[in-house]
C-alpha cells in the first residue's frame, strides 16, 4: 500500500507545474499554427487533384503521396536538420523562432496531405449536378469550386477532418524532431531530474489528461459543427 | 399564380441579350456527332431554332434527346460537327465558354439547387458573380422572377425546405435572373409528382407566351402540343422526324414515330 502511495505521488508534478502548462502552451501554439496553415495547404491540394489542368493533378497526387507515407519524424528532421541547419534556409536570426516555424511548416505539410485527402473524398459526396448547374450558369471552373463545390465538400467532411486535427494535435509530440521544444520535450526533461524519481507515472497521467483536455473538446466541436453545418439534400 | 399577365418581362430588353440580338437563327447544330466510347448516341443530327421558337424533343428513352440538349451548351463535349448559338460556335473551354453558358439557360431534371445556398441566393448568385450586378438590383430582380414563378414567400428557404415543383419553379427563375438568350429544359418534369407537373408546365408555357427561345427536352405531349412551334422526335441518335405539332401527332410522316405514338397515346 504504502509503495502505491508512493508511485501515484503527484506531488513533483505539481512542483513543476508552471514547466509543463509551459510545454502545453508551446504545444498549443504549434497546433495552432499548424491547424490553419494545414488547412490552407489541404484546400489547395485537393483543388489541384480535382483541377482539370493535368501538370496540377500531377504535383497534387506526387505531393500527398509522398508526405502522407513519409513518417513524420522524418519529414520534421529534413525541415530542422536538413532545410534549416544545412541549408542554412532560416526564419529568423533568432533559432527557436527558426525552429518553431519549421515545426509548424513540416507538421502542416505533413497533415495537408491528409486534410487534402479528406477534402478531396467530400468533394465526391457532392452531386455532379450541382457542379453542372453552377457552369450552366456560367461560373467559371474556379467560381464553381470556390462558391459551390468546396463549400459542400467542407460540411461534409468536418467530422474525418476533425479526426485528422485530433491526430495533428498528438503529432506535435514529435517536433522535438524539428528541435521545438513542446511538452513531450519539457516532460521528458523533468523525468530525468532526480527529484522525479517517485513521480513518473502522475507526470504521465497528467500530461495524458492534458492533452485530452486539448483534444476532446476538437472531436466534440467537430461533432457538433458537422450536424449544425450539415447540407440537406 | 403563374399566369405571365401582370408579370415582369422576362424577354426583352435591359439584360445583355439586347445587345447582341441579331437576325438569323439562335441555335444552329449541324452534322453533331457524339459517341459514349463504343455507343453512337449522336448521329449527324442537324437542327435549327429559331429566335421566339419553342422546340419540343420527343423520343424514346436512350434516343441522344438529353444528349443534344447538354450538348447545346457543351456539358457534353461533341466528336464532330459545329455547334452554332446566336452565330458564335462554342468554344472549347475556358472563359469564353463559360460566358456563352451565361447566355444559356439550362434547366435539369434533378432540379440541382446549390443546396447550401437560400433560394433568393441561388438565383442572385448568377447575377452578381458572373454578371457583376449589384446585390440590391440582383434581389430586386430575383424577387421578382420568384414572384412570377409563385414562390416569392420560400425566398429565404433552403432548396431542401421545398416541394419538387417549387424546386423547379426556383431553378428556372434561377436560369432566368442571367437573362439568357435561350432556355434549355432536360426533361423537366421527370422527376415529379403528377400534381407538381402542371405548376412547372405553366410556368413553361407563360414563358412560351412571351416569347422565349425554348429547347424542351419531354414526355409531355400536351405541352409539346400546346406550347411548341415545332416538334422533333429523335430515336436511336438520329433526328427522325422534324415536324408541327398539329401534324406530328395526327400525322406522323414516319413509321418509328406513328409507332412510338401508338405506345404512349393509347392510354
Amino acid at each position: 500500500m504504502e509503495q502505491l502511495l508512493d508511485l501515484l505521488d503527484f506531488g513533483p508534478f505539481f512542483d513543476h507545474f508552471d514547466t509543463i502548462l509551459e510545454g502545453f502552451w508551446a504545444t498549443i501554439r504549434l497546433a495552432a499554427a499548424a491547424a490553419v496553415l494545414s488547412l490552407i495547404i489541404g484546400t489547395v491540394l485537393a483543388a489541384f487533384r480535382v483541377s482539370p489542368i493535368p501538370v496540377l493533378r500531377a504535383v497534387g497526387t506526387v505531393y500527398v503521396n509522398v508526405l502522407r507515407n513519409t513518417p513524420l519524424t522524418l519529414v520534421l528532421l529534413m525541415c530542422s536538420l536538413g532545410l534549416n541547419d544545412t541549408l542554412a534556409l532560416t526564419f529568423s536570426s533568432d533559432a527557436n523562432t527558426s525552429y518553431y516555424w519549421w515545426a509548424v511548416l513540416g507538421l502542416s505539410g505533413y497533415t495537408g496531405a491528409f486534410v487534402g485527402e479528406s477534402l478531396r473524398s467530400g468533394i465526391n459526396t457532392v452531386p455532379l449536378g450541382q457542379a453542372e448547374a453552377a457552369r450552366s450558369i456560367g461560373l467559371t471552373f474556379s467560381q464553381s469550386l470556390r462558391m459551390i463545390i468546396l463549400p459542400q465538400a467542407f460540411r461534409a467532411v468536418i467530422a474525418p477532418l476533425g479526426s485528422v486535427f485530433i491526430a495533428m494535435i498528438k503529432n506535435t509530440t514529435v517536433a522535438i524532431a524539428a528541435s521545438y521544444a513542446e511538452i513531450a520535450t519539457q516532460m521528458k526533461s523533468l523525468v530525468d531530474l532526480p527529484s522525479f524519481a517517485s513521480g513518473t507515472i502522475p507526470l504521465f497521467i497528467g500530461v495524458a489528461v492534458g492533452f485530452m483536455i486539448l483534444t476532446l473538446p476538437a472531436g466534440f466541436f467537430s461533432g457538433w459543427l458537422a450536424k449544425r453545418m450539415a447540407v440537406a439534400r | 399564380m403563374t399566369d405571365s399577365e401582370g408579370g415582369p418581362d422576362l424577354t426583352k430588353g435591359g439584360g445583355p441579350t439586347a445587345e447582341t440580338a441579331g437576325d438569323g437563327p439562335l441555335v444552329v447544330v449541324e452534322n453533331v456527332n457524339k459517341h459514349f466510347g463504343e455507343l453512337h448516341v449522336l448521329k449527324d443530327i442537324n437542327l435549327t431554332v429559331n429566335r421566339g421558337e419553342v422546340v419540343v424533343v420527343i423520343g424514346p428513352s436512350g434516343g441522344g434527346k438529353s444528349t443534344l440538349c447538354r450538348s447545346i451548351n457543351r456539358l457534353e463535349p461533341i466528336d464532330g460537327g459545329t455547334i452554332l448559338v446566336d452565330g458564335k460556335e462554342l468554344p472549347k473551354e475556358g472563359k469564353e465558354l463559360a460566358r456563352l453558358r451565361a447566355d444559356v439557360g439550362m434547366v435539369f431534371q434533378s432540379f440541382n439547387l446549390f443546396a447550401h445556398k437560400t433560394i433568393l441566393d441561388n438565383v442572385t448568385l448568377g447575377p452578381i458573380k458572373v454578371r457583376k450586378q449589384g446585390r440590391q438590383e440582383s434581389e430586386k430582380h430575383a424577387m421578382e422572377l420568384l414572384d412570377r414563378v409563385g414562390i416569392a414567400n420560400q425566398a429565404q428557404k433552403y432548396p431542401a425546405q421545398l416541394s419538387g415543383g417549387q424546386q423547379q419553379r426556383a431553378a428556372i427563375a434561377r436560369s432566368l435572373a442571367m437573362k439568357p438568350k435561350v432556355m434549355l429544359f432536360d426533361e423537366p418534369t421527370s422527376a415529379l409528382d403528377p400534381e407538381m407537373i402542371n405548376e412547372v408546365l405553366d410556368v413553361m408555357s407563360g414563358l412560351a407566351r412571351d416569347g422565349m427561345t425554348m429547347v424542351v427536352v419531354t414526355h409531355e405531349m400536351g405541352f409539346a402540343r400546346k406550347a411548341a412551334q415545332k416538334v422533333v422526335f429523335m430515336a436511336d441518335g438520329q433526328v427522325v422526324e422534324e415536324n408541327t405539332p398539329e401534324e406530328f401527332f395526327t400525322n406522323a410522316r414516319t413509321d418509328r414515330a406513328k409507332d412510338f405514338l401508338s405506345k404512349i397515346l393509347t392510354h
